[in-house]
């Protein structure tokens, strides 16, 4: 089927099948690796991207159904090559990332989160990311990245 | 690729879908598809043809209507009823329940009336809805007609609906002023699908209780009505309503043991919760 979806403000014109998941088609098609998969059922967050403003689990919407659709990744961001997004920023200076894999869709989720809730406490950050996984288990830092970027003091 | 192969069609309109629903290849509607992604992609499922419901306006629809019911959408998400002005006045169970639905990333594309159709006996909205007494209104090429959800879910993952047949929208009717309401569950991680939850509604008069509706979900095949635990309490005193449950309840259910929980354990958890939910509801009640 052909599809023509918004991904990180470039319009994209492909042909897919259409039981391709969209973290397939943003990875493999599109070349846009920064979305990770991690389990294919909507469990642990690793794919999360926006679509229309809005996070979403990537594994878990067909390629076909983003069609017409804006996508934002993880690569769509920061607002240059060499400045991260204020998210990428405080995840850094908070050591918010351990092995980074669950990273890109954390950030991801924040930034909806702050969308939604520009000063949330810590209780509802946790809540707000409990869709997100870090085998890691790096939680603390995270939260704190997240509370950092919305202006809190976390010291 | 994950899912099996299928066919996909953007539903131009309502009866565009329900026309290719109708036809002879073996079809499967899809919204949000939260539930059916899944099981899509651990191929515990398969479909010849995919209908998208997801994107049609008709059906993305949230409003109170001239009886003062709350008229929700095919395609409307939960995240939208869960925010909504609306439902939060005049249905506080249904959007409390809802922030208990898996995650935001997935009330976001998940729908109330998918979650109805698809019917997963630990899932919030079926107990929300039954003891919200909803109604499903059901169109097929065939016609319209409406079912209390009560008779909508006949067993774990099963429901009324037919095959050629679309849940277009799902009706609330006008909660009793002053009545408390209270939504519990136990899972046994934030987001996870609970082992057992319990939806209460009471109303009081005077002392005693004057009307009350309950649901338990996650100790049998569906959500289940505890009509016996709610007939033993009707026009009894408040001050007594639980302890007066509780006992009912002990003789009503018969949860089932799975890798999850034992049968023992579903049972007294819906014994906490409908302590709980019992208390919660009483303070709630004006």
């Amino acid at each position: 089927m052909e599809i023509s979806v918004t991904v990180n403000g470039a319009n994209q014109s492909s042909e897919v099948e259409p039981r391709t998941l969209l973290v397939y088609y943003l990875r493999d098609e599109l070349g846009l690796t920064g979305t990770n998969v991690g389990c294919d059922t909507s469990s642990c967050g690793a794919c999360t991207v926006h679509v229309n403003g809005e996070s979403v689990k990537s594994c878990t919407m067909l390629a076909v159904q983003a069609d017409g659709q804006e996508v934002t990744t993880i690569e769509g961001l920061a607002p240059s090559a060499d400045e991260l997004h204020p998210m990428q920023q405080s995840f850094q200076d908070n050591h918010g990332l351990q092995c980074g894999y669950c990273t890109p869709g954390m950030v991801m989720a924040a930034c909806s989160l702050l969308d939604e809730n520009p000063s949330p406490s810590e209780a509802e950050v946790r809540e707000g990311l409990e869709g997100n996984l870090c085998r890691c288990t790096g939680y603390h830092n995270i939260v704190k990245a997240v509370l950092a970027c919305s202006g809190q003091d976390v010291s | 690729m994950k899912p099996a192969p299928f066919d996909y069609v953007a539903a131009q309109s309502v009866d565009h879908a329900l026309t290719l629903l109708a036809g002879e290849v073996e079809a499967k509607l899809i919204a949000g598809g939260q539930s059916l992604m899944p099981l899509l992609n651990m191929r515990l499922g398969r479909t010849d043809l995919l209908i998208d419901i997801g994107h049609l306006e008709e059906l993305n629809h949230i409003r109170i209507d001239e009886e003062g019911r709350l008229v929700i959408g095919a395609s409307v998400t939960q995240a939208d009823v869960q925010n909504h002005p609306d439902v939060l006045a005049g249905w506080p169970m249904l959007a409390a329940g809802i922030g208990e639905i898996g995650h935001p990333q997935i009330r976001n594309r998940g729908t109330i009336c998918g979650s109805l159709a698809h019917n997963d006996p630990a899932a919030e909205l079926p107990a929300i809805a039954m003891a919200l007494d909803a109604v499903a209104e059901i169109h097929s090429v065939n016609g319209t007609r409406t079912v209390p959800v009560e008779d909508l879910f006949i067993g774990p993952f099963m429901t009324a609906l037919a095959e050629d047949e679309l849940l277009k929208q799902v009706v609330f009717p006008p909660q009793q002023e002053g009545a408390g309401w209270s939504f519990k569950e136990f899972a046994t991680r934030p987001g996870d699908f609970a082992t057992v939850g319990v939806a209460a509604q009471i109303a009081l008069l005077g002392e005693n209780v004057s009307d009350v509706k309950i649901v338990v979900f996650g100790v049998a095949g569906s959500a289940l009505r505890l009509d016996a635990t709610e007939a033993s309490i009707l026009g009894r005193p408040a001050e007594r309503a639980i302890d007066i449950a509780v006992s009912e309840l002990e003789m009503e259910i018969k949860p089932a043991e799975d890798i999850h929980s034992s049968h023992l354990f579903r049972k007294e958890l819906a014994v906490e919760l409908l302590k709980e939910s019992i208390a919660e509801a009483l303070e709630r009640c004006l």
